[in-house]
């Protein structure tokens, strides 16, 4: 490998190589002057401790595709048990045909850009799409067809990223933008009650056509539930419980709040995720779910409202239906596009938790709004972040009336021959 | 954040060998542009003129032993990079009448200090380069609290030195209308805790609250248009023993230290030796080992044929890390400093000292990860921020967020600890040469 390295050194195809060199190897660079020893850290292993923080939120969404197909064609077990019902291979391999396929087009498409980027412009591959390759299978609803997410994946990859200059540079997550991609330019596909399980879709379109010999299958997500005023109907369907664990529908990876908090407390005890930027976002959430449920006490909206489903819904059930943990614990910490200064974090922090729980109660063709806060703030950030700096300058100027400066011997001198030359 | 270490040096001193060649370095003192005093081939004496700085005439740089210029090593465009002096049997001294501090003027303490040669071991503040001595600074910062991994202990280097360390500061006091601020470990018997005329302070805490910079930041933070000049304590050492005999005698005790080193002590020579003299003294483990002129994190890269620099009391023997390691980026690491914890244990082993190598442990990167630096970056500044401020060449941000409090060796840690592998030294540096050059 050492011998091919030097090969093509120098070549165009030397970021395509040295990527996968340095995939394998760490390589064999020395300091110069500077510091003599580095740390541990490199970028490659920050990443993959994300990474890791991941893996099981995608094994259970895995598992948890195949229970929801199941239940809802044959109906939610009885007496659930998460062995006999929820950890079967046939559950399993509805996730291997359905989630493993976005996972896999996900990384090819989105690597096969990045690598035509490093060999165009010159530079090493970056590290940053290891994450956002992750990130998006588990942000899309499962039915999401392959040439859709192809698509968005490579306008998120250009547009939100490497037309900035790549990782460390973007302003908006490009995991979100291809969120958001997918929801603007398909909308009707990405909304509404069909995509969350697998074959709704499938099948509602077979009926459509005059198929007599299939059931309507539908995975209405908690949130479309409230959003339609159907609080009862949800609240019988699913317990707090199965919204905590997840076994609930929605996007392939968002359900299970356990997982990613397991998976949020491991990225605050690594100490690669800002644990500001989650506590402030909890906060920021919980603060929003209150006002809302105040509203609903005081009797300012009637039960007509078509708001009243998701505003009397309990503060705190916010945080485990849809993809506002998700969003917290993977997405709004990305060190790129967040807030910079510590102070900002917390800022930064609290908007997006109160933001997401705003656009959820009050967007009306779509009760989700993590991702639409995550990506609004992602644009506020710099500025958050120029306030606060600005803050610090202010102090240094301030110390700067009683600055003590003293003249230059020289001073008086300079003055005596400018004098002799006018 | 402490770096610990292997091969921190045994606390006793031995004599090094006495070099043949002796070469002062110029890139020891950033950004000066020498005018040589005397031509190749000739004769000098210890503490002689060898050269002085073209913008300050009286500014001489001297030789550290008495013999023969027998190089003078030029590089691009005929810029001068090293002087070597070939050492005589016996050593003269130029001798200097003795100054009385008591009596004497600023001005007296200047021209004397600028004619024995002592002048370039002040240093000052914005820009972290030789004062000049035509300023009046509005304090002197003097650091006898060292917490750079494995460098010479100073309360150990300057045992005894009492007598050469008050007549330097009180020198110095008499330069500045403020005061004269000098820190002490806690716990440590400094001889400069016993000194007259200072503004004694005690510091403790990890890397980086021995640099100057931190306790310049904490104690009296510098403002655009003030100066502060700072002096390290070795080099008082040679100042006042200049003021009590009139000879300038470059004689230091440094600490050879590393992993690389098998038996890491102190030891006792002069300014410019060549290193193998005390190196291969203690003997080293390999061939391939990177020598630094300093300690592993502030330190010039050398090698054994080289030389001791200016201002340095701390030599570094570490392994060269030219080597490949298979998955080493997502392996769990034992081995390795880290201040995270993605897999990686060190946070486990406080007291554990580590056999760190040169090797980045990874690639350039561009700035990704926020949040780190703030923590080992005691300064009140936004460390990131200023960093991309000089990376953009932006003068109005370099000096609102602080560059002029700041010195390549602040940013160390940070460097160290950069998951982006940026070189955080050098970019300050440009940024400080930069700001020199456009505003002055």
């Amino acid at each position: 490998m050492h011998e091919l390295k030097m090969k093509y050194q120098g070549k165009k195809m030397a970021p395509a190589f040295n990527a996968i060199h340095t995939f394998l190897f760490v390589p064999n660079e020395t300091t110069h002057n500077g510091t003599h020893v580095k740390s541990a850290d490199d970028l490659k292993r920050t990443m993959n401790t994300v990474i890791m923080a991941l893996v099981p939120v995608l094994l259970f969404s895995m598992f948890n595709a195949g229970y929801q197909h199941f239940s809802a064609v044959n109906g939610f077990p009885g007496n659930f048990s998460v062995m006999e019902h929820f950890l079967t291979w046939d559950n399993f391999w509805i996730g291997i045909i359905k989630v493993l396929p976005l996972v896999a087009i996900s990384y090819g498409i989105g690597l096969l850009v990045e690598f035509i980027f490093a060999v165009i412009k010159g530079h090493e591959v970056e590290e940053g799409y290891l994450v956002t390759g992750m990130l998006v299978p588990l942000i899309v609803p499962i039915d999401t067809p392959l040439w859709m997410l192809a698509v968005a994946v490579v306008f998120g990859v250009v547009i939100g990223k490497e037309v900035f200059g790549g990782t460390g540079m973007n302003i908006l997550n490009p995991a979100l933008t291809i969120r958001a991609f997918l929801f603007f330019a398909y909308p009707t596909w990405m909304s509404g009650d069909k995509v969350w399980v697998y074959e709704a879709r499938e099948r509602s379109e077979q009926i459509l056509a005059g198929a007599t010999d299939v059931d309507a299958i539908s995975g209405e997500t908690i949130l479309g539930y409230l959003a339609q005023n159907k609080g009862a109907a949800m609240e019988a369907a699913y317990s707090n419980w199965d919204m905590f664990w997840g076994f609930i529908p929605g996007s392939v990876g968002e359900t299970s709040a356990f997982l990613i908090l397991l998976g949020g407390l491991f990225l605050v005890f690594s100490k690669i995720a800002s644990w500001r930027i989650m506590i402030s976002a909890v906060i920021g959430s919980l603060v929003m779910g209150l006002i809302f449920n105040q509203v609903v006490e005081m009797g300012w909206i009637g039960e007509t409202s078509k708001f009243y489903g998701l505003m009397s819904f309990d503060f705190w059930k916010h945080l485990i239906v849809g993809g506002l943990a998700f969003g917290i614990v993977y997405m709004a910490t990305d060190p790129v596009t967040g807030a910079q200064t510590n102070r900002g974090k917390w800022i930064y922090g609290f908007l997006i938790g109160f933001i997401s729980v705003m656009i959820r109660v009050f967007n009306p063709a779509y009760p989700e709004g993590v991702f639409l806060a995550i990506l609004l703030m992602n644009v506020f950030a710099p500025t958050i972040d120029h306030y606060v700096i600005r803050g610090n300058i202010k102090r240094r100027m301030k110390r700067l009336k009683n600055a003590t400066i003293l003249p230059k011997d020289t001073d008086g001198k300079a003055k005596e021959l400018q004098a002799e030359t006018v | 954040m402490n770096i610990n270490l292997v091969g921190e040096a045994e606390k006793t001193t031995s004599k090094a060998v006495l070099s043949n060649v002796y070469a002062i370095k110029l890139k020891d003192f950033h950004g000066l542009t020498p005018k040589m005093l005397v031509k190749q081939g000739a004769e000098v004496k210890a503490g002689e003129a060898l050269f002085y700085n073209k913008n300050v005439v009286d500014m001489l740089f001297v030789s550290p032993v008495s013999g023969e210029l027998i190089e003078i090593e030029r590089g691009a465009r005929r810029r001068i990079v090293t002087l070597k002096i070939l050492a005589d049997k016996e050593q003269q001294t130029l001798e200097h009448s003795k100054l009385n501090v008591e009596s004497a003027t600023s001005q007296d303490i200047k021209a004397h200090l600028l004619k024995g040669g002592c002048w370039p071991f002040i240093k000052q503040r914005p820009y972290d380069i030789i004062a000049d001595p035509d300023t009046n600074p509005k304090a002197i910062f003097v650091s006898g609290y060292v917490t750079a991994p494995l460098a010479a202990d100073l309360d150990y280097v300057l045992d005894g030195k009492e007598a050469e360390l008050q007549a330097a500061v009180s020198a110095l006091g008499k330069l500045t209308a403020g005061k004269v601020h000098v820190s002490v470990g806690k716990s440590g018997h400094s001889p400069l805790a016993g000194l007259n005329g200072i503004e004694l302070h005690n510091v403790s805490g990890p890397h980086p609250a021995g640099l100057v910079g931190t306790q310049i930041n904490k104690i009296d933070p510098i403002n655009k248009g003030e100066l502060v000049w700072t002096v390290t304590p070795q080099d008082l050492v040679i100042i006042g023993e200049y003021i009590l005999t009139g000879k300038f005698n470059a004689e230091r005790t440094i600490a050879l230290v590393g992993s690389s080193v098998k038996a890491p002590k102190y030891y006792k020579t002069k300014i410019g030796t060549e290193v193998s003299t005390f190196l291969y003294g203690s003997g080293v483990h390999s061939e391939n080992i990177r020598v630094i002129n300093g300690d592993v994190l502030t330190g010039v890269k050398s090698s054994p044929a080289g030389y001791l620099g200016y201002y340095n009391n701390t030599v570094t023997a570490i392994p060269e890390g030219d080597d490949y390691e298979f998955f080493g980026w997502n392996k769990p690491i034992f081995n390795k400093i880290s201040n995270t914890r993605a897999l990686t244990f060190s946070w486990m082993m406080p007291k554990k000292k580590f056999d760190l190598t040169t090797n980045t442990n990874g690639e350039h990167r561009a700035f990704v990860l926020t949040g780190q630096y703030e923590q080992v970056f005691p300064l009140d500044i936004y460390p990131m921020q200023l960093l991309k401020a000089c990376m953009v060449k932006d003068l109005d941000e370099m000096e609102q967020l602080g560059l002029y409090e700041v010195a390549p060796e602040d940013f160390s840690l940070t460097e160290f600890i950069c998951v982006s592998k940026q070189p955080h030294q050098q970019i300050i540096r440009e940024g400080l040469d930069l700001l020199q050059q456009e505003i002055g």
